[in-house]
């Protein structure tokens, strides 16, 4: 194991205790709700970021990804009711599977046509869960939290610490990704596929890997989601929030490497909680909206790479 | 159960609708199907167009029709300054494929949020003398509020076709469509062809916006549930023909007909998404293909 990876792995477990640690300290329900929605989105944004940033498809559809696996978790909780992991594992496969059916369609869909298809995927899962009434139907459902678990004073805190480690689990997934051949690979792809293939790497192989651990992630994000919001309609569940969201936090952040959904996220995503309180939501998605624009015109390298070319001039100047 | 009159009236009211669907994406199949530029909010600017025409024909009573062609000429230079935009950031550099199709994204759903934020979430409805009547032949009824924008949406493909076909700049437009270099060794700068197509493109959708808030009431996010219907016809009747654009909006106006007569409006949207994904998996050059 190499001194960089173990070094990653120090510093995720001590991320995942310290979350932990926070909940037998702190009281406030409200900094859980809005820690739970910025982390969600790291794992949003991540879970994006390894199939548009890494590979060059640019998915609209997060919101479907993220909706199957909330979906698939109320259909479990209506039926036998199993704990979260069976909830986080079962939402991943239904949303991993749906990404490895979209990966396929990268076979004749590129640039454009592949991402409509994605929000063509959205609107129609959409549709058919409005029209499924066993999970609510358009109208929703209302979903009991469980009252207690084990060493958490209330659900709340649990939930904000499952999320916090899937954070973590996600951005270190994106992590090991991108420092073996698979996200050199994958970079190639995204630069040039036919020459890629030439050059003998195994574009659908990778594509559907991208397409496959993208949605899984996005869904697992999806599964707790009913118990966090106690009331799930299939609006907010699908909401263009999510696609936006996902997509303009690595975009703000920085597409290249895992730390820039990371940094996109906790950024934006705090900005946002902060603005949702004191302005409007309508406000804070024009924010949102804004910077998207501003930051693929103006630094299309996003934060990440701002700073690099400021240290690299820093840099410059010293010497 | 099932009448002739019935099939008949679905038929009728499918064939209205595609009309419009026609000139809802005729400005689409000029910039995207032309000229490969990736317009995902062109269903945006059509919901832009519906707004000013509610707005004028709320304040000072205009027709939605004359407002959407007096608003067609200032959305030309929007047109032209988001292409200026595009080119500058995203085409010259060769990053369109990625940015370039997020930047259209973010002023999609930027245009919703200002929308919102303006005018706020109800449904908005214009008034006209034609809005609310209708005449009948034989059994079949025919709702003017159909009629009305599937005859103007007729009269601007026609439009559209006779000027791509038969005008210099027309010619020059599919020429660019062909071949840019080629077209430029003849002394034609494709840029500003470029420029004038898009900026057309965004007139034509502003008038579609001004024939939907004729049809039914608008509200901003709407446009969302016409990206998939815009891409559908586009791509359905294959990228830049006009033929193509009437024949798909009229086939995707009739399938959404029936389907919303026998199975239930809510299903509607699933048939543009269903028949672009189709469509895509069996012949991405669409029936009228280049």
């Amino acid at each position: 194991m190499s001194k960089e990876r173990k070094l990653f792995l120090i510093v995720a477990a001590v991320l995942i205790v310290g979350s932990f640690l926070i909940t037998t300290q702190m009281e406030n329900r409200f900094y859980y709700k809005a820690a739970y929605v910025v982390l969600q989105y790291v794992v949003l944004a991540t879970a994006w970021n390894i199939l548009g940033g890494y590979t060059g498809y640019v998915n609209f559809g997060t919101a479907a990804f993220f909706a199957m696996g909330a979906y698939t978790a109320v259909a479990l909780i209506k039926t036998w009711k199993p704990p979260l992991y069976v909830l986080l594992v079962m939402g991943g496969l239904v949303s991993g599977l749906l990404g490895l059916g979209i990966g396929y369609l990268t076979l004749r869909l590129k640039g454009v046509f592949f991402s409509i298809a994605t929000l063509a995927l959205a609107v129609v899962l959409q549709m058919i869960i409005s029209n499924w009434s066993y999970v609510g139907g358009g109208a929703g459902t209302a979903i009991l939290k469980p009252r207690s678990v084990p060493m958490f004073s209330n659900y709340d805190e649990f939930l904000f610490f499952v999320m916090a480690a899937l954070a973590v689990v996600s951005v270190a997934v994106a992590w090991l990704i991108e420092k073996s051949w698979v996200g050199r690979g994958m970079a190639a792809i995204r630069d040039n596929e036919e020459a890629a293939e030439c050059m003998g790497v195994p574009i659908l192989k990778l594509k559907l890997f991208a397409t496959t651990v993208s949605g899984a992630l996005m869904g697992i994000a999806g599964a707790p989601f009913s118990y966090f919001v106690v009331y799930i309609e299939p609006t907010s569940a699908f909401h263009l929030d999510y696609a936006v969201n996902s997509l303009a936090m690595p975009m703000i952040g920085g597409t290249t490497t895992w730390l820039g959904p990371l940094v996109g996220a906790v950024l934006v995503g705090t900005a946002q909680q902060i603005a949702t309180v004191t302005l409007s939501s309508e406000m804070n998605l024009l924010i949102v909206g804004s910077l998207l624009v501003g930051f693929v015109v103006f630094a299309p390298d996003g934060l990440v790479g701002l700073f690099g070319k400021i240290r690299a001039r820093l840099a410059g100047r010293e010497a | 159960m099932l009448s002739i009159e019935f099939l008949l009236n679905a038929l009728i009211a499918g064939l209205l609708l595609g009309g419009f669907y026609a000139a809802m994406s005729a400005g689409l199949s000029l910039s995207f199907g032309l000229l490969d530029v990736v317009n995902i909010a062109h269903p945006a600017f059509i919901i832009f167009g519906s707004y000013l025409t509610f707005y004028v024909n709320e304040h000072f009573g205009f027709d939605p029709i004359l407002a959407g062609l007096v608003f067609a000429v200032p959305s030309y230079f929007l047109g032209v300054a988001v292409y200026r935009i595009y080119y500058n950031c995203f085409e010259k550099t060769g990053a369109e494929s990625l940015r370039g199709l997020v930047f259209f994204f973010g002023l999609f759903f930027l245009i919703e949020v200002i929308l919102i934020i303006t005018f706020g979430v109800d449904y908005r409805l214009v008034r006209a003398f034609y809005i609310g009547k209708s005449t009948s032949i034989g059994s079949v009824g025919i709702a003017y509020r159909l009629f009305v924008p599937f005859l103007v949406g007729g009269i601007l493909a026609a439009v559209l076709y006779l000027f791509l076909t038969k005008t210099f700049f027309g010619r020059a437009i599919m020429g660019v469509a062909q071949d840019s270099l080629a077209v430029q060794l003849m002394g034609v700068d494709p840029i500003r062809i470029k420029t004038v197509a898009f900026g057309i493109g965004i007139a034509t959708a502003v008038i579609a916006g001004s024939l939907l808030i004729i049809i039914g009431p608008v509200e901003p996010t709407i446009g969302r549930e016409y990206i998939g219907r815009v891409f559908a016809v586009t791509v359905l009747g294959g990228l830049g023909s006009m033929t193509g654009t009437l024949v798909g909006g009229l086939i995707l106006g009739v399938a959404e007909s029936f389907t919303s007569s026998f199975f239930g409006p809510s299903w509607a949207l699933a048939v543009s998404f269903g028949i672009l994904l189709i469509c895509l998996a069996v012949r991405p050059s669409g029936l009228f293909g280049r």
